[in-house]
C-alpha cells in the first residue's frame, strides 16, 4: 500500500496534470497563394507539433472551425502578403485564436508568432481572439529555456507531485497511527508508564519519517525511469531538506491527532490543511502570481517551501546557500509543529 | 501498618455527574485490596485517577508516597496497571510486547531476557513467544497483561476487572498469579464485580453510586451485615 499508491499516483498525475500543449490544430486561409505563403504553410506542416488542416479560402469557414473546436488557431494570410513584404519590407498576418482556455490560447499564439518571426522577421502576426481575450502585452521570444530546455512539463510536475505524495503518506500515516491507539486503548497502557512526552512523540515520528524518506527515494527512481527526470543538484542535499521538512509535516500530523479522538476527525482536519497547503503551495499556479495575502499565508505553508526546494534542487541544481531562506523556514516550522505536538499530547486526561 | 495509598475527600465530576462522591480510604502496603461495586458505581474512575490517567476534581491523594498532582511521573515509575480493555499491542508478538514495556521502564537487556524466560515458562507460553498476541485465547492474554503490568516490579499494581469474560478455571489460575505477586510484596488494588473473588481479598470496599458504603475484611463485613457471603452483603448495600 505504502509504495503501490504513490507509484500509481505518480504515473497518473504527472501525465494527466500537465499544461503541455500536446498538439495545435491549425487551419490556414491562404489568400495570397504566393511562394512565400506556401513556404510559411509548409514550415508549419513540417513541425510535428502542428496539425495543419486542409487549407480553406474563406475566413468564415475558419472561424466556424474555431467555434466548433475543430481548430485551435487560424492563420490568415491576406492577399498581396508577398508583394507587401517585398515592396514595403513589412506585411501583416492575422492569427485567430480559440481563446476558450486562456492559458492554451496564449501558448498557442506565442508559439505560432515565434515561428512566424523565425520565418521572416518582417512578418507581423496580429492577434485576434475569439471570444474577446486580452492578448499578451508583448510576445517574448526567448532563444532558450533554462533548466528545462525541452519544456517538458512532466519534469516540472514530477518533483511537485512527489513533494505532495511524501507529505500525504507521512502526515496521514502518523496521524492515523496515534489516534488509532486512542481508539483501541493501547495508549492507556503507555500513559501509565513513566515514558516522557517527547519520547512518545519522537517514537511515533521516527518510523513515518523513515517511510517518508524511503517514499521520496522510491518516487525519484520512478521519475527517472518513466519521465527521465534529470537530477541536476545533490541528492544528499535533497534528502537533507526532506529530513527537516518531514519533521514539520509529521509534527503537524501528530499535533492534529493529539487533539482528535477518532480517525474521522484526523482525516477531516488533515484534509483541511492539506488542500489549502497543496493548492497554495504552487503545484499548478506559480506562487509569484498569487495575490499578496496568499503569498503571506504561504510563509507557514511547509509544502510551498518543499515544492520550491524539490524543483530548484532537481531541475536547477541549486545548492544549500541558494535555499538558505527555505531551510530556515523549514527548521522554524519543524520546531513549531513538533513542539505543538509534544505540548498537546496529554498523558492525563 | 504502612499506608501506600491515601485518599482523602476525592471528588470527580464529569459535568454535572458526580462519579466519585467524597471518597476517603487508605490502602496498606502488601495487601490485596478489593474495590467492589456494580457497573457504573465509579470504580474505574477512581482507579484511573490513582494511576494518573485522569485528574481529580478535588481531594488529597498520595500513591506510593507521591502527590498525585505534582509527582505524577514518579508515581508512574512505581505502579503497574491493567485496564479493563485489553491494551497490549495485538499486532506485536508476546516477546515484542515484553521488550517494549521493559524498555520503557528502563530494564536492562540482560535482566529482561532472564525474566522473560522465567515468565514464559511459568505461564507455559514458551511456544507462543513469537506469536502475535492478537491470536491468543483471552485467558492467556489476561495472564500476560497482568505479568507485563508487574514486569518492572512495581510497588502497587492496579487491576481493573482483570477477570472479565474469563472462565472460572482461568479466573482461579489468575488469582494464583495475584497471590504470588502479593507474596512478592506487591500491593494489589483490584476492582471486580464477581463477589466470590471478593473473598480472596484482604480487605474490600463496596461502592454504590459514587460512594463507598462499606470497607472492611470480608469476614467482618459478613458479620456486620449478617450475611452468608459477600454476595449477600453486596445485595443488601446496593438496594
Amino acid at each position: 500500500m505504502i509504495f503501490g499508491v504513490p507509484l500509481i499516483q505518480m504515473l497518473i498525475l504527472v501525465y494527466a496534470a500537465t499544461f503541455d500543449m500536446q498538439k495545435i490544430d491549425m487551419v490556414v486561409v491562404d489568400k495570397d497563394l504566393s511562394s512565400t505563403s506556401r513556404q510559411l504553410v509548409a514550415k508549419f506542416d513540417a513541425i510535428p507539433f502542428y496539425n495543419v488542416k486542409n487549407a480553406v479560402f474563406d475566413e468564415k469557414f475558419a472561424e466556424e472551425m474555431l467555434l466548433k473546436d475543430e481548430a485551435d488557431i487560424a492563420l490568415i494570410i491576406p492577399v498581396n502578403m508577398e508583394r507587401n513584404l517585398i515592396r514595403d519590407n513589412e506585411a501583416q498576418l492575422q492569427l485567430l485564436v480559440n481563446a476558450i482556455d486562456g492559458n492554451s490560447a496564449q501558448l498557442a499564439f506565442s508559439y505560432t508568432a515565434n515561428i512566424i518571426a523565425g520565418f521572416n522577421k518582417n512578418l507581423i502576426a496580429e492577434w485576434k481572439g475569439t471570444p474577446e481575450f486580452a492578448p499578451p502585452a508583448k510576445v517574448n521570444i526567448s532563444e532558450s529555456y533554462w533548466y528545462n530546455s525541452e519544456l517538458d512539463y512532466k519534469w516540472y510536475m514530477a518533483p511537485g507531485i512527489l513533494a505532495i505524495l511524501v507529505t500525504l503518506v507521512g502526515m496521514f500515516l502518523a496521524g492515523m497511527n496515534l489516534v488509532r491507539e486512542k481508539e483501541i486503548g493501547t495508549i492507556e497502557q503507555l500513559n501509565v508508564t513513566p515514558i516522557k512526552k517527547y519520547q512518545f512523540i519522537i517514537g511515533k515520528l521516527v518510523p513515518f519519517w523513515l517511510i517518508g524518506l524511503f517514499d521520496l527515494a522510491f518516487g525519484l527512481v520512478i521519475a527517472k525511469l518513466f519521465f527521465n527526470l534529470p537530477m541536476v543538484g545533490s541528492l544528499f542535499l535533497l534528502f537533507g531538506f526532506a529530513s527537516v521538512y518531514l519533521i514539520g509535516v509529521l509534527g503537524l500530523g501528530l499535533f492534529i491527532s493529539t487533539v482528535s479522538d477518532t480517525q474521522q476527525q484526523v482525516m477531516f482536519v488533515s484534509y483541511f490543511f492539506l488542500i489549502i497547503f497543496i493548492l497554495m503551495g504552487g503545484i499548478f499556479t506559480p506562487v509569484e502570481s498569487m495575490p499578496n495575502w496568499a503569498q503571506e499565508v504561504n510563509r507557514i505553508n511547509p509544502i510551498f517551501y518543499f515544492m520550491r526546494i524539490m524543483r530548484m534542487v532537481v531541475l536547477k541544481g541549486s545548492d544549500f546557500f541558494d535555499l538558505i531562506k527555505e531551510f530556515i523556514s523549514l527548521v522554524v516550522l519543524g520546531i513549531t509543529f513538533l513542539s505543538l505536538a509534544i505540548w498537546r499530547y496529554r498523558k492525563t486526561a | 501498618m504502612e499506608k501506600i495509598i491515601t485518599v482523602k475527600n476525592l471528588v470527580k465530576k464529569f459535568g454535572s455527574f458526580t462519579a466519585n462522591d467524597n471518597l476517603t480510604f487508605d490502602v496498606f502496603k502488601g495487601e490485596i485490596f478489593g474495590f467492589l461495586g456494580a457497573n457504573g458505581a465509579g470504580k474505574t474512575t477512581t482507579i484511573r485517577i490513582l494511576c494518573g490517567l485522569s485528574s481529580p476534581t478535588s481531594g488529597e491523594l498520595k500513591v506510593a508516597g507521591f502527590d498525585i498532582y505534582k509527582e505524577t511521573e514518579k508515581i508512574k515509575q512505581n505502579i503497574g496497571y491493567m485496564s479493563q480493555k485489553f491494551s497490549l499491542y495485538e499486532d506485536l508478538t508476546v516477546s515484542e510486547n515484553i521488550q517494549l514495556y521493559a524498555g520503557i521502564y528502563g530494564i536492562s537487556v540482560k535482566k529482561r531476557k532472564e525474566k522473560e524466560a522465567e515468565l514464559l515458562k511459568k505461564l507455559d507460553l514458551e511456544n507462543a513467544k513469537n506469536k502475535l498476541i492478537g491470536g491468543l485465547p483471552l485467558g492467556w492474554k489476561q495472564k500476560l497483561a497482568f505479568s507485563i503490568a508487574i514486569f518492572h516490579e512495581p510497588k502497587i499494581v492496579f487491576l481493573d476487572e482483570p477477570t472479565g469474560g474469563v472462565d472460572p478455571v482461568t479466573r482461579r489460575k489468575f488469582w494464583d498469579l495475584i497471590y504470588e505477586a502479593a507474596n512478592n510484596g506487591i500491593t494489589v488494588f483490584v476492582t471486580t464485580h464477581y463477589m466470590d473473588e471478593a473473598e480472596y481479598c484482604d480487605r474490600v470496599s463496596i461502592m454504590d453510586a459514587g460512594k463507598i458504603e462499606a470497607l472492611d475484611t470480608p469476614a467482618k463485613l459478613k458479620e456486620i451485615y449478617n450475611a452468608k457471603n459477600i454476595d449477600e452483603v453486596f445485595l443488601k448495600i446496593a438496594r
